[in-house]
């Protein structure tokens, strides 16, 4: 038998016109999070979505948590419109909790006017079949441990939890952008929050083999694995960046080839993003973490970019991205040993503060758009599910 | 794409003979040894065969001959099994400086528990000092443990003279790690002052997850395993038939042609570092030198005339290992551009080269970070032509230059 989970949605309640569209992408999203499972049936009513699936408990909790737009999931029981069925399912659901020990009490919501009793009389009736039915459990009407909620609506539902979902706006819903995605801690986080923000994501690792392993490519596809539980897919271009690299570096820029490097990036990224549809571009820089994160380094990259570059990361501490990145699951990936290129072609003394003169300087030196087309030309797009 | 593997010390191909014989043990022969019926003896008789096959390679009896699952299982048992069998002979244990983590890791554990233990250094050619064994040696001394040959620089350490000054004591055992000198130079001469020897299976053509320990017959060992007490109750399990048939199936051509697959790999091996040395600047060659002199006296290495008169020695090099430092080149850079050409070869050795960590066997030589970052191992086999090798050195030159106008030193 299919098992309901009342699901709320915060945010997109408050879209006006807008909202059947926000509702209709998170139902496919949920559906799309669902798939797999047996006899799955997603609607709406009221400003909630009422999810029927057969399927583990936990995996089902698992995978609607991972979908954005959901701000909390409760595990209910439908039933018909009296009071012998209200109770029953009352004490199902209150079953389920490890109630031993604990308190409770029951709130009742009427929408359904046609139904005879009033909420409080309603409440007041299942508690009494709940304190009757179940030993060790008492009544806490101020701080009850369990709150037993009853809707009476076309049908009656009852629940006991609400399991928090990541909130956010329903993927798709904004767009889309490339993420510029390293084996590092920072990117997979950034993506994770544009991500949230409705916003899909097609990342861009730069590979430069043989100067980065393979190991480190396949790095990259683990955490495209781990956000694409998110999103259920994510589709990732791998830029062969060697040969790009390699003529930056020998034509003597060595204090400036990281920002080079990254104005490089950006530039390729965002004929990628042109080509794909995506309207943004997003990293995971954060002010002053490194050399090329400096304002002047970052005023640097931003500079060659036509579209708006996203940082959602830009005022973070490194402690704080490193405790969103565990929470979301890319941690243990990221720290992987692998060298990205970043770290093997780091120049001894970078320059923290290049000034945008000279930087442009430097680059009359190449045929800018010859490497653009160039890393363009040798692409390897790796579908992730 | 060409293949070229030059990393036949991490593991090797199987040889086809043996991936024969394992796959018709799998399908045919697949009974359990310790089975009463037909299928049972059968089995048994195919283990009897292989452990007569090994003992004879070594020129032990095979009584003495015991299976376990590798190299690291041999030499985790043969350790732990004395140190806790002899404790109360005494506290003192020896062992070098450049084992493979699996001793190395071993005694560092039994050092944690109580047990007292010297490790050997070594000179520049990462040889150990009969000297300073004979100094390290104690009356309470119950147990040493030297490897045969190097797996990253191929030095072959005087196991024999060893065994002398150690059998001085009578309550000493001596503890052999010969995973890489197993069919690559004879081990029989020596096993005559070795208590116990780690063997492995798939560094010579045979199947991963077998390997053997010889133990003499008046040592007694303390069992890691418990259960059914197979292998006479030294290691319970049951046995890997397919293995030990590949096993033995893979000893016995290692030892028939021993002699011809040695003088393939060193004339291999000959070339491979002469031009190498001779043809790429600034190139450094770790572990003994061997026959390279000639190739030594173009190169830089020339002026390091103390470390040179050393190897004039008894003392040999592995025919099939050579660790070479590429200075100013990242090894795994190096490695990497080798392999987009169908050459695969080792930082290091491959069990090391996982951490992220500098290869204690180069730092115990006294070789300089340079010389450690830029050091990559060849590890050769019977089965290449100079051909091949002559390949190898031309995309060497080749990538070696390209990598050396990136990289800044």
């Amino acid at each position: 038998m299919a098992n309901l989970y009342m699901i709320s949605f915060g945010e997109i309640a408050l879209k006006g016109e807008n909202r059947p569209f926000f509702e209709r992408i998170l139902i496919q999203r949920i559906k799309n999070a669902l798939s797999g499972f047996e006899n799955v049936c997603v609607r709406k009513s009221h400003g909630r979505i009422y999810c029927y699936v057969d399927g583990p408990k936990e995996e089902v909790i698992g995978r609607l948590r991972k979908v954005f737009g959901i701000v909390a999931i409760s595990p209910a029981h439908s039933c018909a419109l009296d009071m012998d069925s209200i109770k029953t399912a009352a004490l199902s659901a209150i079953k389920e909790m490890d109630y031993n020990g604990k308190t409770f009490k029951v709130e009742t919501r009427r929408p359904n006017k046609s139904f005879p009793m009033k909420s409080p009389e309603v409440s007041r009736e299942v508690g009494a079949h709940i304190l009757r039915n179940l030993k060790g459990i008492t009544v806490d009407v101020h701080h009850p441990d369990i709150e037993v909620d009853v809707e009476i609506r076309e049908k009656g539902f009852v629940y006991c939890e609400r399991i928090s979902g990541p909130g956010g706006l329903p993927l798709g819903c904004n767009g889309k952008a490339v993420l510029l995605l390293s084996g590092g801690i920072d990117s997979p986080v950034a993506g994770y929050m544009i991500m949230k923000r409705g916003v899909e994501i097609e990342p861009v690792y730069f590979h430069s083999f043989p100067f980065t392993s393979d190991r480190a490519k396949e790095k990259v596809i683990d955490l495209c694995r781990v956000l694409a539980g998110y999103s259920g897919r994510m589709r990732l271009h791998v830029v062969n960046f060697t040969d790009v690299l390699k003529e930056l570096a020998t034509k003597g820029t060595d204090e400036l080839l990281t920002i080079l490097m990254r104005r490089m990036m950006v530039r390729i990224s965002q004929e990628i993003a042109g080509k794909v549809g995506a309207k943004a571009m997003v990293t995971g820089e954060s002010i002053g973490q490194v050399a090329s994160q400096t304002m002047e380094a970052l005023t640097a990259t931003n500079e060659v970019a036509k579209i708006p570059v996203f940082r959602p990361l830009i005022g973070f501490d490194k402690v704080e991205i490193m405790d969103l990145a565990k929470k979301i699951g890319t941690y243990d990936i990221s720290i992987e040993p692998y060298a990205d290129c970043c770290t093997v072609f780091v120049p001894e003394h970078p320059r923290t503060r290049p000034e945008l003169e000279e930087v442009r300087a430097a680059e009359e030196k190449f045929d800018i758009e010859g490497l653009v087309r160039k890393g363009l030309e040798d692409i390897e797009v790796v579908e992730v599910v | 794409m060409r293949e070229i593997y030059l990393d036949n010390s991490a593991t090797t191909r199987v040889s086809d003979r043996v991936a024969q014989i394992v796959y018709h043990v799998m399908t045919q022969q697949y009974g359990n040894p310790s089975s009463l019926h037909r299928k049972g003896i059968e089995a048994e008789k195919i283990m009897r065969k292989a452990r007569e096959t090994i003992a004879h390679a070594l020129g032990v009896k095979p009584s003495e001959v015991y299976f376990t699952s590798g190299g690291t299982e041999s030499n985790n048992l043969a350790i732990k099994g004395t140190a806790y069998s002899m404790r109360r002979m005494g506290n003192h244990l020896i062992t070098t400086s450049v084992e493979h983590p699996s001793v190395l890791d071993t005694f560092k554990q039994l050092e944690k528990e109580g047990f007292c233990v010297t490790y050997l250094g070594v000179n520049k050619e990462g040889f150990i000092e009969l000297d300073e064994l004979q100094k390290a040696l104690r009356k309470d001394t119950i147990l040493v443990s030297i490897m045969y040959v190097n797996n990253e620089v191929g030095s072959i350490q005087p196991v024999e003279e060893a065994a002398d000054h150690i059998h001085r004591n009578k309550n000493t055992i001596f503890h052999v790690d010969a995973v890489q000198a197993l069919g690559k130079i004879p081990l029989v001469p020596a096993l005559k002052g070795i208590d116990m020897l780690s063997i492995s299976g798939h560094k010579i053509y045979g199947p991963k997850g077998i390997g053997a320990l010889f133990v003499r017959e008046n040592v007694k060992l303390y069992p890691i395993f418990n259960g059914g007490g197979q292998e006479r109750g030294i290691r319970s399990g049951t046995e890997n038939v397919p293995g030990i048939a590949g096993f033995g199936a893979a000893v016995e051509d290692a030892m028939n042609s021993l002699f011809e697959w040695r003088r393939t790999m060193e004339e291999l091996k000959n070339r491979l570092c002469r031009r190498i040395l001779e043809e790429i600047p600034d190139t450094v060659l770790n572990g003994p030198r061997g026959d390279y002199s000639r190739a030594l006296e173009k190169n830089s290495l020339s002026s390091d005339a103390e470390g040179f008169s050393a190897s004039i020695n008894v003392h040999d090099a592995a025919p099939h290992i050579l660790n070479i430092s590429f200075l100013g080149v990242r090894g795994e850079i190096l490695l990497h551009s080798l392999e987009s050409h169908g050459i695969y070869v080792s930082t290091g050795s491959a069990c090391s080269s996982n951490k992220s960590g500098k290869s204690h066997v180069l730092s115990a030589m006294g070789k300089t970070a340079e010389e450690i970052d830029g050091a990559i191992r060849f590890s050769l086999s019977p089965f290449l032509t100079l051909e091949d090798i002559d390949y190898t050195v031309e995309i060497l030159k080749k990538e070696v230059a390209e990598i050396r106008k990136f990289v800044r030193r």
